[in-house]
């Protein structure tokens, strides 16, 4: 029974990720300025720049390029970067991992801050504390990741210098490394120094990106766990004599939780977006940082596969999460 | 069911909704410094003390008027080229202010009449406007931007045009499930009874009733706009470095961080006031207008 459903959703992803294919290919055929005369020396004769479209395959009818292109990035063929001169897959499977551990990192950091700050907010419910504790929360929710990132910048960087303002890894910390996936293999091969470095680096694209999700992740969870703390199963608990803070994690949580999940899951993709711009502030050689370098060089073909990237990312993380939910609700399985 | 169609039944007087709002203490202090930063936007030619865009070398990276080195007359600092950092910030409120009312204005009207239809009317017509909504969520929204900017060129009109490409479906899904959440109830059925058409009901009886999510959700638009358009000036794809625009400062300002700081703070605290300022009054619209969340 639990299939089906699956199938339709699977379906629709498919049916998006279609839809993003058509509407990044039309998107960049519109755009102003001629790709090929920006990669062409000026003394190219005509017949130069006419063998370069075709080779490109710029000198066919937009419906042909289309299923031209389909076809290849179906075969994982996203074609040569014009302003790198190298392969575009190639390119993102450099990128995308610096992306990804960054990401995955501030949705740690995220769902951790958010959830203890949540629990201990529902502790406090009824303190002198608890309108303190909102309005900072109110005050957190509306402040942007790009906001949180310069603003780390001056305070750790500038007026307290302690952390690295720029790039992944310093050059000095001596590491060849055999996967981009560079925390991960300092991590497998106990390389403290460079996970250390690593890290460092990392420390403040993470709070920028982390914070906001922790403020939503505060407001919805500390909502569904007073909402919770209501229930006759939590009353009785309660006077079996159960402490207020096993109370919250060990019989309210697991009810409370699967809101917050779907919002984490919604927030989380918003924040592959937010890497874009955070990324280019501490220059973090990741997949956003790269993705304004190839708008600012009309670099279509590695346009395109960086923004199909992030659109397939996206419609995994969708499903992921409504898979997520599924299993920690029977009750929606079954429904 | 009476407690349910009841808060919704009041009918509306503009004397009162004032008072109601005039009570919230968000909306006042929010719309007070937003209206203040109106009459900056106004009057910044009279009020900044140079010309934002004057130059001179000679005066590059002067500190704040506090700190050891200022110069008198540069209240807040210059930047590396000698340009006054306090009149570029206060000339930084007309671009802001422009893409905000512009942006979020236009977003909320299109998003506003596709999610109304897509409620009201449902059927293909819901089926087509949902699905695009789908698609247009699936694209990281700081990415398409930058891509719509590529694509139209960069420029005030670009980047109002990308902000409202992407923004409308905020007001598109909320105006949508607000409208079928509204249609359910009894005051609509009570008007269908009466014998009110279709598009009567729409727009005599729906629409003033998303009228007060739709202010809350405009106001929360507008500091997004104003976030977005700092962004893209802050990449360089919005107006060109001359104009002064809080994202053009705080690129500057990254630049020289190790050399003047002041050039990154004062633009980043304006952009920062600003954008709460709208959250804060967003939020306080939708508690203050909402007859279900006042009580």
């Amino acid at each position: 029974m639990a299939v089906s459903p699956l199938i339709t959703r699977l379906g629709l992803a498919l049916v998006t990720l279609f839809g993003v294919a058509v509407i990044v290919f039309c998107l960049l055929r519109v755009v102003p300025g001629d790709p090929v005369a920006m990669m062409i020396s000026p003394s190219a004769t005509p017949a130069d720049i006419a063998a370069l479209k075709a080779r490109y395959g710029l000198d066919l009818g937009l419906g042909a390029q289309f299923m031209l292109w389909l076809g290849a990035v179906a075969r994982g063929d996203f074609g040569t970067s014009i302003s790198l001169r190298r392969d575009v897959l190639e390119l993102i499977g450099e990128r995308l991992p610096a992306t990804l551990e960054l990401a995955f990192a501030a949705l740690v950091f995220g769902i951790l801050a958010g959830g203890m700050l949540a629990i201990f907010g529902t502790l406090c419910r009824r303190t002198p504390l608890e309108p303190v504790l909102d309005f900072l929360n109110g005050l957190f929710l509306a402040v942007p990741d790009f906001v949180w990132a310069l603003a780390l910048v001056l305070l750790f960087g500038v007026f307290l210098p302690v952390l690295p303002i720029s790039g992944r890894l310093d050059p000095s910390v001596p590491v060849a490394f055999a996967t981009p996936f560079y925390l991960l293999e300092s991590l497998a091969r106990l390389n403290l120094a460079a996970v250390g470095d690593l890290l460092a680096h990392m420390a403040m694209p993470v709070l920028a990106l982390g914070l906001p999700l922790a403020a939503i992740i505060v407001r919805t969870l500390k909502e569904a766990l007073i909402e919770a703390m209501l229930q006759d199963y939590v009353l009785l608990a309660r006077l079996k004599g159960m402490s207020p803070l096993r109370l919250v994690v060990q019989e309210a949580l697991r009810n409370a939780v699967g809101p917050t999940l779907t919002l984490t899951g919604v927030q989380f993709t918003f924040m592959i977006g937010g890497t874009v711009i955070v990324e280019r502030i501490f220059a973090y050689p990741g997949l956003g940082n790269m993705a304004i370098d190839a708008v600012i060089n009309r670099d279509l073909p590695l346009i395109q596969g960086i923004v199909l990237t992030f659109g397939a990312l996206f419609i995994a993380i969708n499903i992921a999460t409504d898979l997520i939910a599924a299993l920690l609700n029977p009750r929606q399985a079954h429904g | 069911m009476a407690d349910l169609s009841l808060p919704l039944a009041v009918p509306r007087h503009r004397g009162k909704t004032l008072r109601v709002l005039l009570t919230e203490p968000r909306v006042v202090l929010a719309g007070g410094f937003l209206a203040l930063l109106l009459l900056v936007a106004l009057f910044a030619p009279a009020l900044a003390p140079k010309d934002p865009l004057e130059q001179d070398l000679m005066l590059g990276t002067l500190p704040p008027a506090w700190l050891e080195g200022a110069e008198p007359g540069f209240l807040l600092g210059t930047d590396d080229l000698g340009r006054d950092v306090l009149s570029r910030a206060l000339y930084g409120t007309r671009i802001a202010l422009t893409v905000a009312v512009t942006a979020a204005g236009l977003s909320a009207l299109i998003g506003t009449a596709l999610g109304l239809a897509a409620g009201w009317y449902g059927g293909w017509a819901d089926r087509i406007i949902s699905r695009m909504v789908d698609i247009w969520m699936a694209f990281p929204p700081v990415l398409l931007s930058v891509l719509l900017v590529a694509v139209l060129g960069s420029g005030l009109h670009s980047v109002i045009a990308a902000i409202v490409i992407i923004d409308w479906t905020r007001f598109c899904r909320v105006i949508r499930a607000e409208t079928i959440n509204q249609a359910g109830l009894d005051y609509v059925t009570a008007a269908r009874a009466i014998g009110f058409s279709r598009r009567q009901i729409l727009f005599k009886e729906i629409l003033p009733n998303v009228a007060p999510v739709l202010a809350a959700l405009i106001s929360l638009e507008m500091g997004i706009a104003v976030i977005v358009e700092a962004i893209l000036s802050f990449v360089g794809l919005s107006l060109s470095s001359d104009t002064p625009t809080w994202g053009g400062m705080i690129a500057q300002g990254r630049q020289m961080i190790h050399q003047g700081w002041w050039v990154l703070v004062v633009p980043l605290l304006a952009l920062f006031a600003t954008v709460l300022a709208f959250n804060q009054l967003g939020n306080g619209l939708r508690v203050a207008l909402d007859p279900v969340m006042r009580r």
